[in-house]
């Protein structure tokens, strides 16, 4: 029956239209990234929890909807913000004094004052209050307003690295303050006093910023920012080619597929973001002094940043990173096989039948756990227990969530991460300080070594820039001798962008990158291309 | 793919299958008969002679009055049920979510948690107030939820009415839209594909279906991003606006939704589409529809107004069945297309055992389908004169 094919082609063709018809009823996109170069639009992988100072956003600054009361530059050095100058420091190390910028108001045109100051910080501290970060402000014993423009910070011990934490953002108490901190409406509406101001933060999608006109330190002429939420990396990447954002971070192997387009720049973020095993003290073969030295030895690190970061990355042999001007020269350890197993059999670990080395019938084995899902670092955990088998010493990998790992710390390693840019303090004395043992995910190494005990407390006490520097050597040199981690690699962000603008940059990052850092974390500074 | 609830059982000639559509595991027995229920009024038949109903072959054009009394005292019943379906869902997800392995104090410290104090860790243990067996927080959520207060979403930072009045709208529109997009293609197709089984459009078709079936739906969604927004550019690859601009406009609305609509509904396609195809199939065989074709009546009623219509029957059972795997799909499209719907929501909530956040949207999904089975019943009562309300 022809004239029955002829209908159900018709009826194929009808229903492939309507298919089509579905699809295309549209024009081609006008494009939100179409060219300007008044508006911005960036992709990143994960939306912030709150947009709330008061529970832990921006702590490390470039909030863009709020300023601290110091900021960093792209050399990291502390400049002035919502302070008028860097604090004025008291002999003994205890007191911080910051006068304010005058003049300065909120976006909502409530004027900013020592008192806003005075309530961001309180809160913070405030017991009920749900901000996992708190801890960063241990030393602060109380902040006083002195008068209008004047804020004075009491600690309870010295501490010469206080002024980095001040680039916290400073909340509006006029606003805040008659909420709930833990779930009030500035968790999603806040007002602040920085360069943009949120216009709309549709969850799940995108944050929307416009320019704050009457911001104290001009105008930004990037008057429109977004930023598009796209939690998997390769539609982020698709959305990056067809146009629909300006900029994305990317994982370095997609990162280099951008690599020949025309207009677009490819930028790699120096960061202090570092992958390290942890060697538990507790555990009698990750805890022996020799074993810790030939698992140093035996790893290659360069191998891993080949292999595993596309070369986006260093080998790290401790949280400052080798290109900080905080790192001790000397303290690099190269790749040498034939050293660990030297220093294995001095120390008195014969090589076993299958190759596994033992000493007092103890094998030469230990579990490394890694947190699942987690891919570099599962890589990381593969790598070096393939390269320390090469040793004679059998690292089972295994992979939990943390709940799992968590009980498991004290005597099993971890591949652990981390890092904070800022001053050596706040990663060296968390990961060594032998009272902070197991405390939390503190040290979890239970690292003990009072040489180090005592330098991390003049580092951190002393005022002095040369005296902070020496101890701070000291503690490398140490924990070269006794690595308690194994560190492995400091990890480079790719981003890629387009390159339509001037004054684009990236600081160093720290481990919890998230939405200030970037290209632009200071896109209020930039201007477009002629 | 999850599937929620038993499937219907594939269709045989629709003759056989006996009255109200299978029901999904949401729905227990709730120990009330339904026999027992007195007819409320003298209207109700208690003659069930099909005589007295209009033929089950009746040509389309001829509607029968709409059993209003019935199909209301079917709702209310089903309403009066929904309650103790209800206490007794949210009260296993909360045991649930009390057995899950992810610890609520780790999950909302987030990366900060990896650096935080064991005093901060505990701290927050007690601010959020995570003590005691869930037995009591189960009770204390559902004494405030009936107040009509959901409490707070302790991962978003947010009261759980405004995370969902935010989202749902969305989230509707999507669902809805790729549904009727779903079965309106489904039974287009599926009765193409039947009227010739076998022909090369019956095969090309149902080859599809099985593909489309078997294919994830994030996969989906990735490949038509890539080629209508990468290769073709036509279409916007995610969100619900440009991602330049803020405001929603009916035009830019229906662009952003056209892939995400389509590709969800892809993934609901097959299913409709074998029940059609299988069920206007069997039917075409039957005695009515050879009856029809004897007497003369013309192809295009003898296939619409009857074998589709005995066809249908099938498929309208799997309407209700279809809404919690509608709900998965959705989840997994909208992460995939950054549609700000509930999907993201329910993700988090369900990671960092956010138990009123959880509690709610567990009651929205079970809502949903208790609804679908309604719908189903009710439609199935009217599409076949042989079922009647009052029996279900």
């Amino acid at each position: 029956m022809r004239s029955r094919t002829v209908r159900t082609l018709a009826a194929g063709v009808t229903a492939a239209a309507l298919l089509a018809g579905g699809a295309a009823c549209s024009a081609p996109s006008e494009g939100g990234a179409g060219g300007a170069t008044d508006s911005l639009t960036v992709g990143i992988a994960q939306e912030p929890d709150t947009l709330s100072p008061l529970l832990g956003y921006g702590k490390d600054g470039n909030s863009k909807i709020f300023d601290g009361l110091l900021r960093r530059d792209a050399k990291m050095n502390l400049k002035p913000a919502l302070a008028t100058e860097l604090p004025e420091v008291s002999e003994d190390g205890r007191t911080y004094t910051f006068a304010l910028r005058e003049g300065v108001e909120f976006s909502d045109g409530s004027p900013f004052t020592a008192r806003d100051v005075v309530f961001t910080y309180e809160t913070i501290l405030d017991k009920k209050t749900n901000n996992p970060n708190k801890g960063e402000l241990d030393a602060v014993k109380s902040v006083n307003a002195k008068d209008k423009h004047t804020v004075v910070f009491e600690l309870k011990y010295p501490y010469a690295a206080f002024a980095e934490r001040t680039v916290l953002p400073i909340a509006a108490e006029e606003v805040a303050g008659k909420q709930d901190v833990n779930d009030g409406a500035y968790n999603t509406k806040p007002v602040g006093t920085g360069p943009y101001v949120l216009t709309n933060w549709r969850k799940g999608e995108k944050l929307s910023f416009k320019a704050n006109p009457d911001y104290w330190g001009g105008a930004p002429e990037v008057r429109k920012f977004t930023m598009a939420t796209v939690e998997d990396d390769d539609v982020r990447a698709t959305r990056l080619r067809s146009g629909d954002l300006d900029g994305a971070i990317l994982p370095p192997q997609l990162a280099q597929t951008f690599e020949k387009d025309e207009g677009k720049r490819t930028l790699a973020a120096k960061s202090s973001d570092f992958r390290a095993v942890t060697l538990p003290s507790g555990n009698d073969v990750t805890g022996d002094t020799a074993v810790r030295r030939a698992l140093d030895l035996a790893v290659d690190r360069e191998q891993m940043v080949r292999s595993i970061l596309s070369g986006a990355g260093k080998p790290a042999y401790g949280p400052v990173p080798t290109d900080s001007e905080w790192f001790a020269e000397g303290t690099e350890r190269r790749h040498d096989l034939k050293g660990a197993k030297r220093i294995l059999d001095e120390a008195g670990w014969k090589p076993g039948a299958d190759g596994i080395r033992a000493k007092d019938g103890q094998r030469a084995e230990f579990t490394l756990w890694y947190p699942a899902g987690d891919q570099i670092r599962q890589e990381h955990a593969l790598a070096y227990a393939d390269d320390v088998k090469k040793a004679g010493i059998k690292v089972t990998v295994k992979s939990g969530s943390w709940e799992v790992i968590d009980p498991r710390l004290a005597k099993d390693a971890v591949l652990a991460g981390g890092g904070s840019p800022a001053d050596p303090d706040f990663d060296l004395y968390g990961l060594l300080h032998s009272e902070l043992a197991l405390d939390g995910y503190k040290n979890m190494s239970a690292y003990d070594n009072p040489a180090v005990d005592k330098a991390l407390e003049k580092g951190r006490q002393s005022g002095d820039r040369d005296e902070r520097e020496r101890a701070y050597r000291t503690v490398q040199r140490e924990l070269a001798k006794d690595p308690g981690y194994t560190f492995l690699t400091h990890i480079d962000h790719t981003y890629v962008m387009n390159d339509r603008w001037t004054g684009v940059s990236t600081q160093v990052e720290p481990h919890d990158h998230g939405l200030g850092f970037g290209p632009w974390w200071n896109v209020e500074d930039w201007r477009p291309k002629e | 793919m999850t599937r929620a609830g038993p499937e219907p059982s594939p269709p045989t000639s629709p003759g056989t299958r006996p009255g109200p559509s299978p029901r999904t595991s949401a729905e227990p027995d709730t120990g009330t008969n339904p026999d027992a229920i007195p007819a409320a009024d003298g209207t109700a038949p208690t003659d069930q002679a099909p005589a007295e109903r209009p033929a089950r072959n009746a040509p389309p054009g001829r509607f029968r009055a709409l059993p209003w009394a019935g199909m209301a005292r079917l709702t209310g019943r089903r309403l009066l049920a929904a309650v103790p379906v209800l206490a007794l869902v949210t009260f296993g997800m909360f045991a649930l979510a009390a057995a899950s392995p992810f610890d609520p104090v780790r999950q909302y410290a987030g990366t900060a948690g990896r650096s935080a104090s064991q005093e901060t860790l505990d701290e927050l243990r007690a601010n959020l107030a995570l003590d005691g067996p869930f037995t009591e927080r189960w009770w204390q959520w559902l004494s405030h939820a009936v107040t009509g207060d959901l409490g707070e979403s302790v991962s978003l930072r947010q009261p759980v009415a405004q995370v969902i009045t935010e989202r749902i709208g969305w989230s509707a529109l999507l669902c809805l839209v790729a549904f009727v997009l779903a079965l309106l293609l489904g039974t287009l197709l599926g009765v193409a594909a039947a009227r010739r089984t076998g022909g090369a459009l019956d095969r090309c078709v149902t080859g599809v279906a099985y593909v489309l079936q078997a294919a994830p739906p994030f996969w989906t969604g990735l490949l038509a991003v890539w080629l209508f927004a990468l290769q073709l550019g036509v279409l916007p690859a995610g969100g619900l606006t440009d991602t330049g601009s803020d405001t929603v406009t009916v035009g830019g609305l229906l662009r952003h939704l056209a892939l995400p609509a389509a590709v969800l509904a892809l993934s609901q396609l097959p299913w409709f589409l074998l029940y059609v195809r299988q069920g206007v199939a069997d039917a075409l065989a039957e005695d009515p529809v050879r009856g029809a074709r004897a007497r003369g009546l013309g192809e295009r009623t003898v296939l619409l107004g009857h074998a589709l219509r005995s066809g249908l029957l099938p498929v309208l059972t799997l309407l209700g069945s279809r809404v919690p795997e509608l709900i998965t799909g959705a989840l997994l499209i909208e992460t995939v297309f950054s549609w700000p719907g509930i999907a993201s929501a329910t993700v988090e909530a369900a990671t960092a055992t956010d138990f009123p956040l959880l509690a709610a949207l567990t009651v929205l999904a079970t809502l949903a389908v208790l609804a679908g089975n309604l719908l189903a019943d009710l439609l199935y009562g009217l599409a076949d004169p042989r079922v009647d309300h009052q029996e279900m």
